[in-house]
């Protein structure tokens, strides 16, 4: 089979998996976990082939007409260059691992087949964006994607709280996508077509007319998908939903999509500095404060959601700096670090019976119950605070060192001061990011109290993964920086001196400033007892997590923060704590700014429809009601009343006719 | 003979016709009354018939024809007139029409039995109606 051939088949699998799993869910329940896994299974072997034999050569291209438009017409187009074959291994990867761990987290689930066929569909989306070359296309993977991270958030519709998260993560990024669609019109009347490398070609000749309208158009979309400022506050709540459908969609793959899209049509965006000075403040904003973030939530996936906005927010910022080599290094690492955190996280809240940190540093013994996730976890928090020679260190290091580049100012034309920002915010969050994974860390395995709940062994489908996934977070980093460059733009991606001594040290000092004030603050754990566990230990994991979220709110009194004063990050944050666990109040001025207008023009709307329409058809209807209540009263049912009205009338008519006659 | 004459007397069957209808109770006595004002009506049609052949060179007397006709009509509506009036006696023990109010709207109880058994079987299905009005 040529290669092409292949290409088109590792999309299309899924989807076909996905159809034949929606159609066949209820009538032959045996066939849903063979359906879900194997179509996913061959598509992740198939993109391996499909990079093997692409090699990070010329791209693969094809196209073909799909419909004649009358003036840009829509091509099904393939464009497979290095980038594109790689996040197509990594997308088949975490997806393979997430249906393989769903088995056994949804297990008892009854809603299992359609969770799914969704997850398929899905994953045959983001690898349709992944390889698509035509920009429509693009965006058609690009929505279905959002369709089906709406539906998978609110799996556990029961619960208002993923009701509410659904619909949140649903209308802000098709706030963003609104704009996006402006602006792939507004790309494409430029350049003429929707095929990417005829736009990229377009690029370099100078022939875009407005770069920066375009470019700023295409980030707000960009934003919304990858959960960049200000359009990031529906990831931390999406995670309502299920744990592997946060460890696919929210860390690995759909957030991941804005920042690839980004990387692929970068010449368009590096043909505006202002833009690119957006995108530079935009991942500072959104790394530094995600970090603080993170550092005081409580329940242990919004730590992660967090992250994963921070680490996005890298990858954004090597944009920024004009180095997609090192943005897509880091998609990649993090894609493998971030499923695993979340993964694992998966175990421990089944094990642990609660998603709360401020409860399960009171369980004592947590990490002898389940050995596999705290081995796999600790690996990848090391590979999230870029500790050497984890995976996360070398694609974080090639970031800053893109980011010092360009800050010194020999990546022309990039502007120095996105350089700059970046730099300095990268750092900063460095020593964040490696602060929150130590107080998540200590917080979940170091704690002191009553004997973590017995809850079983885990199913060796969950820890299996663990351990798959544990090994790229391990060593994807080390190995692949010396060779990636062939795949990318050549650009070098071995640490430089400077950053890594600066990265590294800020991690350190991040780590250790954790677990000083973790020594201090531990002590105070034991005389304020806090903690509430699902009431079903012995359900599945998905019963377990569900529960778990539901009670969130009513045992600590919020989704984000828990009063306990035992937290190392209240010592670090201070009074910044308060702000920081609601995400700097960002919820609370979005409600004021669109919330609270919409809902007060919906009353309006809805006074107007009550009080003023209803008026004149309950009118309308009230008039012929009185007259018909007058006329009923001389219904009496007496047949001798009615004959004498009629004489009555025939009298009155006849005296009136006589009177018209005689003319008087 | 003069046509004041047959005019002036089934003008006076008419209004007696039409008293007993208005004012008596029985409905038997009703439905004779109903007999004089039709049998007014046919002296009227006999008289003017007779009235206008006299001026006319050839004629059909439609209003003798007519007459037959009125005739044979009343024979059949007082039979089944009767009959519904021996129904009504059997079923309710009377043939009072001031009793007979069945078709009346509203809630007024105007007699023993059918009626009040018919109000107390409406009102709550009325009720029903109203409550149905106010959830929609």
């Amino acid at each position: 089979m040529t290669t092409t051939t292949l290409a088109v088949l590792v999309p299309l699998l899924p989807f076909l998996g996905a159809a034949v799993g929606l159609l066949l869910g209820r009538t032959a329940p045996g066939f849903v976990r063979p359906l879900a896994v194997l179509p996913t299974l061959t598509a992740f072997a198939l993109a391996v082939l499909v990079a093997v034999r692409q090699g990070g050569d010329r791209p693969v291209n094809a196209a073909t007409e799909l419909t004649p438009t009358g003036s840009i017409p829509i091509e099904l187009a393939l464009h497979i260059d290095g980038f594109a074959a790689l996040v197509a291994v990594l997308v088949g990867l975490v997806a393979t691992c997430v249906q393989i761990y769903s088995t056994g987290y949804l297990r008892d689930d009854p809603r299992y087949p359609s969770y799914a066929a969704l997850v398929s569909l899905f994953t045959s989306a983001m690898l349709l964006v992944v390889y698509s070359g035509d920009l429509m296309v693009l965006l058609v993977g690009w929505e279905i994607m959002g369709i089906c991270s709406y539906f998978l958030v609110g799996h556990y519709w029961e619960t208002p709280e993923a009701r509410a998260a659904s619909l949140k993560a649903f209308l802000v990024t098709k706030l963003g996508d609104v704009p996006f669609l402006i602006g792939l019109f507004a790309l494409a009347a430029d350049a003429g077509s929707f095929r990417i490398t005829r736009i990229l070609s377009t690029v370099a000749d100078g022939g875009l007319d407005h770069p920066t309208l375009v470019a700023l158009l295409l980030l707000s979309g960009v934003a919304g998908k990858s959960a960049q400022f200000p359009l990031h506050t529906w990831l931390p709540d999406a995670m309502a939903g299920p744990t592997p459908v946060s460890a696919l969609i929210h860390a690995a793959t759909m957030v991941a999509a804005g920042v690839y899209f980004v990387a692929r049509l970068l010449p368009v965006f590096a043909a505006s500095s202002a833009a690119l000075v957006v995108l530079a403040v935009m991942a500072a904003v959104t790394m530094a404060g995600s970090a603080l973030a993170a550092l005081a939530q409580d329940d242990i996936k919004r730590v992660l959601a967090y992250s994963t906005i921070g680490q996005l927010g890298y990858m954004t910022g090597a944009l920024a700096v004009g180095d997609r080599g090192a943005a897509v290094f880091h998609l990649l690492s993090h894609g493998a670090f971030k499923a695993l955190l979340f993964l694992a996280a998966g175990v421990i809240i089944h094990a642990a019976g609660t998603n709360s940190l401020a409860a399960m540093s009171r369980m004592s013994n947590l990490r002898a119950r389940v050995p596999d996730a705290y081995w796999t976890m600790t690996i990848a928090l090391l590979a999230l605070a870029a500790i050497p020679p984890f995976s996360g260190f070398f694609s974080k290091e090639s970031v800053l060192g893109a980011a010092e580049h360009a800050a010194t100012g020999h990546a022309e034309p990039i502007p120095g001061a996105a350089g700059w920002t970046v730099l300095v915010a990268g750092l900063l969050t460095a020593l964040l990011t490696a602060a929150y994974a130590t107080r998540l860390w200590l917080l979940a395995f170091c704690g002191k109290g009553a004997e973590a709940p017995d809850h079983g062994r885990q199913p060796r489908t969950m820890t299996l993964v663990l351990w798959v996934l544990a090994v790229p977070s391990l060593a994807f980093g080390a190995l692949a920086y010396g060779t990636l460059p062939d795949w990318f733009d050549g650009d070098d991606l071995a640490p430089t001196l400077t950053t890594s001594v600066l990265g590294t040290g800020a991690a350190l000092a991040g780590g250790l400033l954790t677990y000083t004030a973790w020594r201090y603050t531990s002590a105070m754990a034991v005389r304020v007892p806090l903690g509430a566990v699902a009431a079903h230990p012995e359900g599945d994991a998905a019963t377990v997590e569900a529960e778990a979220i539901a009670s969130h709110a009513p045992a600590y009194g919020g989704t984000a923060s828990a009063p306990d004063p035992a937290d190392p990050a209240r010592l670090l944050l201070g009074p910044l704590h308060r702000h920081a666990a609601v995400g700097f109040h960002l919820d609370a001025v979005y409600s004021a700014l669109f919330v609270r207008p919409v809902q007060a023009g919906a009353s309006l709307v809805r006074f107007l429809d009550r009080e003023v329409v209803d008026t004149y058809v309950h009118g309308a209807g009230a008039l012929p009601r009185l007259l018909g209540a007058a006329v009923r009263r001389a219904q009496t049912g007496n047949v001798q009343t009615y004959v004498s009205a009629l004489l009555a009338g025939t009298v009155v008519l006849v005296v009136a006719v006589l009177v018209v006659a005689t003319g008087a | 003979m003069h046509i004041a004459y047959p005019v002036v007397l089934s003008s006076l069957l008419f209004c007696t016709g039409l008293y007993g209808v208005l004012a008596r109770r029985n409905a038997i006595l009703v439905l004779m009354s109903v007999e004089l004002m039709l049998n007014a009506v046919n002296l009227n049609l006999v008289a003017f018939d007779v009235w206008l052949t006299k001026a006319a060179e050839e004629t059909l007397h439609s209003g003798q024809a007519l007459t037959l006709f009125t005739i044979t009509i009343a024979a059949a509506e007082i039979g089944i007139g009767l009959a519904i009036v021996l129904a009504v006696h059997r079923n309710r023990g009377t043939a009072d029409i001031d009793k007979l109010r069945d078709t009346a709207e509203g809630h007024e109880t105007d007699g023993p039995g059918g009626p009040d058994e018919a109000t107390v079987t409406t009102e709550p299905a009325a009720g029903q109606t109203e409550k149905a009005e106010a959830t929609a």
